[in-house]
């Protein structure tokens, strides 16, 4: 029998909430104040997800760098991986806002597209 | 050079723009927004995290996703924009004077100016912890941009010192670039972010969090070398017995943000001494008539998605102002903060709207508190609505809608309380 906290991010409550687990299977889940506690807490114990924001190296734009996310959320136990991959990116300007950066991030199927347009410069503007 | 204009906002950030797209959908022509930065967007672009946008939009975005949604929309719209534009002068005849490289000095007229300058964080100065004065310290919003905008990275081993939101994401974002977060301290009891960066912010990377700590000294030479932190007792005063010591060469500071009212202080417009940010009534409109803040230079917001609301409240009633389609209330109804509430917006109703159903009445709270009731008072102290809350806490601005069948012509006061349900 394994025990794991986890805390309820759905409502300012927050709920503390215990799931109880046998060979990886959950067998119980306590300390939740409504139904979206369990669904967070069934994901979280199973395949924790989140989305990356970073950012990536542009060359010839008019900021040094794009701000970037994963498309979709992806494992947390790949996350430090993840940016030690991304730093090796590097993104001509211009750069358009949804544009893919990447594709297919470290075999997860998701990719990593920019949140901003950079524009294009003969100089770095940095301000 | 035009240098006239119905409607001038001073700031393009998310409550600038939602002034500007909300004015522009109901019919004001003739406006100019004014930006000291060299873009649009104000704090957004820095804010590359996810998280914006699932109030207004019911779809998660990062912040310079948000900031363009709005932008876009402007760029079609055709409202003049200055940008690198400091405003140094408001006057109460809605006379504005602004400086940029181009132009010089600009003296603009206007029918209706809209304060949307935003706020500031609070330094080391503004909370006073002792030790020597090395390089190393930033506030987490400069360090934001240090790394997110200009690509520097302000130092490898972290110290946070702040539990809002923005600290708990700093911390975050030092991590999964290469630094280490040795802890994050916060002063009060209770953190006063939001619980989703609480966990994937600070639980996530294993990163400590301290409550009922502080820093008591920050001591180095050139560089932070090391900082004393201490546990401090029930009124905040550190125990000298706690104190132990942290090496570090970075400390970021989140401990508030500040509404940005020197233009607003200097044009002699009343400020409320909790929010630091104008007095004003359900249009968001200052005591000098027809100049208008939104946003958090009016009171400080835990949401952009709260700012593009507030925004759009102020550019309808600039369409209404401007039409002088309005009808004042025989006496001003002023909202009260009672037990609990630390301030109300707005602080008074002035008008009577036909056909207005309800006015909604943000509030924080000074502490914590589970299972209550929000009352709303009469003069007299008879409860005039009641509202159920499961949890309120100062990190969650608390909104409850007022019903406009409660207010009476002879009413002269509405008390806000909160009280154990």
């Amino acid at each position: 029998m394994k025990q794991n906290k986890i805390i309820c991010v759905s409502c300012p409550i927050g709920c503390r909430m215990t799931v109880q687990s046998k060979d990886g299977k959950i067998t119980s889940i306590i300390g939740n104040a409504c139904p979206k506690g369990i669904k967070y807490a069934e994901e979280e114990f199973i395949n924790p997800l989140r989305i990356l924001p970073t950012t990536v190296k542009v060359i010839g734009g008019e900021l040094p760098l794009v701000s970037v996310k994963t498309e979709k959320a992806i494992p947390k136990r790949l996350l430090l991986k993840a940016m030690t991959e991304i730093a090796e990116i590097e993104v001509k300007a211009p750069v358009e806002i949804g544009q893919v950066i990447k594709d297919d991030l470290m075999g997860t199927g998701v990719s990593l597209i920019a949140t901003r347009n950079i524009k294009r410069v003969d100089f770095n503007l940095r301000s | 050079m035009k240098l006239e204009y119905d409607l001038v906002i001073i700031g393009g950030g998310p409550a600038g723009l939602a002034v500007a797209l909300e004015a522009k959908r109901n019919s004001v022509k003739d406006i100019l927004l004014l930006e000291r930065d060299k873009y649009l967007g104000g704090i957004l672009p820095q804010c590359i995290h996810n998280g914006f946008g699932l109030q207004y939009f019911k779809e998660e975005l990062t912040g310079p996703e948000y900031a363009e949604r709005f932008i876009a929309k402007l760029n079609d719209n055709q409202i003049d924009i200055k940008t690198e534009t400091m405003v140094i002068e408001v006057t109460t005849n809605k006379r504005i004077i602004a400086i940029n490289r181009d132009d010089g000095l600009l003296h603009i007229q206007a029918k209706v100016i809209v304060l949307a300058m935003g706020c500031r964080e609070r330094t080391r100065e503004a909370i006073a912890i002792p030790g020597s004065r090395p390089a190393g310290i930033f506030t987490a919003g400069t360090a934001q941009r240090y790394i997110n905008i200009e690509g520097y990275i302000p130092g490898r081993e972290v110290v946070v010192l702040g539990s809002g939101d923005i600290g708990m994401i700093m911390a975050r974002r030092m991590t999964l670039e290469g630094a280490k977060v040795k802890a994050v301290l916060e002063i009060m009891p209770f953190s006063t972010g939001l619980i989703r960066n609480k966990v994937q912010c600070l639980d996530d990377f294993n990163i400590p969090l301290k409550f009922n700590h502080t820093i008591t000294r920050i001591e180095g030479g050139k560089r932070v070398e090391k900082v004393a932190v201490a546990q401090v007792d029930k009124n905040l005063q550190a125990i000298p017995e706690t104190e132990e010591e942290i090496s570090c060469d970075t400390i970021l500071l989140s401990v508030g943000l500040i509404p940005e009212n020197e233009l607003t202080r200097e044009a002699g417009i009343k400020l409320d001494p909790v929010t630091r940010g104008p007095i004003v009534n359900e249009n968001r409109e200052t005591e000098v008539e027809g100049i208008f803040a939104c946003g958090n230079v009016l009171h400080v917001h835990d949401l952009a998605d709260f700012v593009s609301e507030e925004g759009e409240i102020v550019g309808r009633a600039v369409s209404e102002y401007l039409k002088r389609n309005r009808k004042f209330r025989p006496q001003s109804i002023k909202i009260v903060p009672g037990d609990n509430i630390a301030y109300v917006v707005p602080q008074h109703i002035d008008f009577n709207v036909p056909g207005r159903k309800k006015i909604k009445i943000f509030m924080r709270v000074k502490k914590p508190a589970e299972r209550v009731r929000i009352n709303l008072l009469d003069d007299k102290g008879r409860v005039l609505g009641s509202y159920k809350k499961r949890i309120v806490t100062p990190g969650e601005m608390v909104s409850v809608y007022l019903p406009e069948v409660l207010l009476d012509d002879k009413l002269k006061n509405i008390t806000i309380s909160i009280k154990r349900d």
